[in-house]
């Protein structure tokens, strides 16, 4: 029990953003971590940095991330492995090519111009090892990837140099609002209180929503990714795929990570999951019908990262009901790369009720 | 999808057959898978073409008969098979002949066995530098001794049956380095009952190393601060005090369980305070903390093969009893001569784990620039950096260096990174936890996965 600031609950990307951003603005900041920082969706992530394809309700926030990105060692103190490597939808038929000309075209009616669409030409000059079938595609050329635990380690170290202090192997088990503080009770008879409380338990989120007796009803997921051993260079941005779930990227180690929302099984009690071996097949035969040259490439680790996933796979990002309370959670696969920015909306949102970027679409009680 | 059997037994080994053909023998259907071409296992590996029983020594005759009654029980063999993944619900994915398969069974056991625990020692991964139980492959399969000057380096029992085998196949070690640090003869005496009850094993031993010296190999004891040197390939080997031309150098630092499959399972383990080593928490039948999974032979904890017969047994008998075809009293009485044996065969060990009891050097190794983890190239210095920067445990490390991310998936290199993050924090090295495996345990190649 002591005079804190700020609690964030949850020790993954979104959870430390939060609380860098948090300490830099001069809050006494305690983050508590269920199991290990990063230990779940973070650590697990596929790490790309992506604009290319967000729902519109998305693009300020991952516009603004990826110029955070531009600049990650001043904000983090390294570079988190970041590359500028660029980001490819690919089109695999003519009916796909002109969805993707159609969504580029509505991006830039709403005034947003990275998208771009590029043809057969253009996407051999860009992706050389790919499949002849494919007939053009969108990109987005500034877009591109990290290394999803350096990051994870960075944000932490950074925090703690901003005076954050992480406790790992920590979970809340109560949260009580009395005279202006949250009571949050720990195991063992342990309570720490703070005016203003952080929600960002990824997938548990829902859970930790429910100890202040807020419903926040969404679902969760075990996305599945696939690591092959190391080949030679041969191709350098991100892709996916228009028609059929995929992201696959050659890391700088010639690792190539395979994945795009193949989902395992997750357990929430545990922790813990379960591969789903025919979607793994799929995954694999969907990268390879894109990528011949994987053919004799071995696969050397496969897993999952559970993760918060919203019915309209959009994040929760917002004021809770009771004052003092910050949800920032469910980013649905895809929150890597715009954690950088949402740790400063959550700061804002904390200390001042309000964000710089729009938050209306990320409503937390939509649903309900 | 192959049809659901009573029992899947992985590795057919010592347990792996014992234990298929008892499980047999109560009546269960019985998969078993193994890697290898032939039955046998490590200790066992091509027995059945074996034509140095001489060469090889007594116990190996002895898995001939097992081999045989292998081959003669019907049960579903499938040699040459690789097992790449298993859900705790049963599901085995399997890979043979470039295919995919699952085979669904009740009951799962695991005789996976155990392996060399890894020496990283500056210089270990030049051409020429291989681990004892790899010169054995070759002696076994191919007939084939390597290339000398041959130099052994190490300890334990194995290191000395293999310097017998290499004298008994003409072509003897030219140097023997004993890592040793324990007196025999003070360790006996704190260990006398054991001595005496595991004396058959004693005699052996001591007859392997006369049969060593008297072909005048010459032995270093008490030897440290091994390296292997050379330019493109092991040209020699130094140690404090002393160095020897050499071509091959084989190193031996005992054997471990190898845990990768009961580890990705997430089942229960707990540190060997004895053998410095993590396997898994098992009942006397050898069941797991997920009681659908057992886990049989070396795998269970460092034994022998009689060990791990008898380990085989009760698994079987155990899955015999939970699948309703004996009943408690049943098991009990058939299960009694089992647990003597093997209560027989482990007499012996904590005499043999406190007399070859690893140096630190061995578990920790000193200098900086050794390379840790063999698949990624990461040194020991690079494991001690992520520790400073934040790295608590294995796992954090993997995701930070890839050490334990290339094919062997962290089987050689878990202990080691373990061990250094362990020191740079100052805490007991079971308190890092250890590697979560992923699967594929065994690589699998993209396109066979597809075909899945």
């Amino acid at each position: 029990m002591s005079g804190w600031g700020a609690i964030v609950i949850g020790g993954g990307l979104h959870g430390l953003s939060a609380a860098l951003q948090l300490g830099r603005r001069g809050a006494k900041v305690l983050l508590l971590e269920a199991d290990r920082v990063g230990a779940h969706a973070s650590g697990a992530s596929a790490a790309g940095v992506r604009t290319l394809g967000r729902d519109p309700a998305e693009i300020p926030i991952a516009v603004a991330a990826l110029e955070m990105w531009r600049g990650i060692a001043g904000l983090v103190g390294e570079d988190c492995g970041f590359v500028q490597s660029g980001q490819v939808k690919v089109a695999e038929t003519e009916a796909e090519l002109a969805q993707l000309g159609e969504r580029v075209a509505k991006v830039r009616a709403l005034g947003w111009e990275h998208e771009e669409v590029i043809d057969r030409a253009e996407l051999r000059r860009v992706l050389p090892a790919v499949a002849p079938h494919c007939v053009g595609g969108m990109i987005v050329r500034t877009d591109g990837f990290a290394i999803a635990y350096r990051t994870v380690l960075a944000f932490r170290r950074a925090a703690e140099a901003a005076g954050v202090v992480v406790r790992e192997h920590s979970p809340v088990r109560g949260l009580e609002r009395s005279g202006g503080t949250w009571r949050v009770r720990l195991d063992g008879g342990v309570t720490e209180g703070a005016p203003i409380v952080v929600n960002a338990a990824g997938a548990w989120g829902p859970r930790v929503a429910m100890l202040a007796g807020e419903r926040i009803p969404i679902g969760y997921s075990a996305f599945m990714m696939l690591l092959t051993s190391p080949l030679p260079p041969f191709v350098t941005p991100v892709v996916g795929a228009t028609g059929r779930p995929l992201s696959f990227k050659q890391l700088a180690s010639g690792h190539v990570m395979i994945g795009g929302g193949h989902k395992g099984t997750g357990d929430l009690e545990t922790g813990t999951y379960r591969l789903d071996i025919d979607r793994a097949a799929y995954s694999a035969r969907t990268a390879l019908e894109l990528f011949p040259a994987l053919e004799g490439s071995e696969i050397v680790h496969a897993w999952c990262g559970i993760e918060g996933v919203g019915e309209d796979d959009l994040p929760i990002i917002g004021l809770g009901r009771s004052e003092g309370l910050v949800h920032a959670f469910g980013f649905s696969g895809h929150g890597f790369a715009i954690a950088p920015a949402v740790g400063e909306m959550v700061a804002q949102l904390a200390l001042y009720g309000q964000s710089n970027l729009p938050v209306a679409p990320f409503n937390p009680f939509r649903f309900s | 999808m192959s049809g659901m059997v009573d029992v899947v037994i992985v590795g057919a080994g010592p347990a792996g057959i014992a234990a298929a053909l008892e499980a047999s023998a109560q009546g269960l259907s019985v998969t078993l898978i193994d890697e290898q071409p032939a039955p046998g296992g490590q200790i066992w590996r091509g027995v059945e073409q074996a034509q140095g029983a001489g060469t090889l020594g007594q116990d190996y005759v002895a898995g001939a008969d097992r081999a045989r009654a292998l081959r003669a029980s019907g049960i579903d063999y499938r040699p040459a098979t690789t097992l790449w993944h298993l859900d705790e619900a049963g599901v085995a994915s399997v890979l043979s002949s470039g295919h995919s398969d699952q085979i669904e069974a009740r009951r799962v056991i695991l005789a996976t066995g155990a392996m060399e625990r890894p020496v990283p020692i500056p210089g270990w991964t030049l051409p020429g530098v291989m681990t004892a139980g790899a010169a054995q492959i070759l002696l076994k399969t191919a007939a084939a001794v390597p290339q000398g000057p041959v130099v052994l380096a190490g300890q334990g029992p194995l290191l000395w049956l293999i310097a017998q085998q290499l004298v008994a196949a003409g072509a003897p070690p030219t140097l023997i380095l004993e890592t040793r640090r324990a007196s025999p003869v003070a360790t006996a005496l704190g260990h006398l009952s054991g001595l005496w009850r595991g004396r058959e094993w004693v005699a052996k031993g001591l007859t392997m190393m006369r049969a060593v010296q008297s072909a005048g190999v010459r032995v270093v004891t008490g030897a440290s601060g091994l390296r292997a040197e050379g330019k493109d390939r092991l040209e020699r080997v130094t140690w404090s005090g002393g160095a020897q031309h050499a071509a091959t150098l084989l190193l031996h630092e005992g054997v471990i369980p190898n845990v990768q499959v009961s580890l990705a399972l997430g089942l229960a383990h707990e540190w060997d305070t004895a053998q410095l080593c993590w396997r898994p928490r098992l009942d006397a039948f050898g069941a797991t903390s997920e009681t659908r999974i057992a886990i049989a032979g070396d795998g269970a904890g460092i034994g022998g093969w009689q060990a791990a017969e008898a380990r085989g047994r009760l698994a079987a008998l155990d899955a015999a009893h939970r699948l309703g075809r004996l009943d408690a009293a049943q098991c009990d009485a058939l299960a009694a001569p089992w647990q003597a044996e093997l209560g027989r065969a482990l007499a012996i060990r904590p005499f043999l784990d406190a007399l070859y009891r690893p140096a630190k050097e061995v578990l920790l190794p000193p200098d900086a620039e050794t390379i840790v983890c063999r698949c990624e190239e990461v040194s020991a210095r690079r494991v001690r950096e992520a520790a400073r920067l934040g790295a608590t445990g294995p796992n954090q490390a993997k995701a930070y260096l890839r050490c334990g991310m290339g094919p062997c998936q962290g089987r050689l290199c878990g202990p080691t990174v373990a061990a250094l993050i362990a020191d740079e924090r100052g805490v007991p090295v079971q308190t890092v936890g250890t590697y979560r495996p992923r699967a594929p345990y065994k690589p699998i190649t993209v396109a066979e996965l597809a075909d899945g």
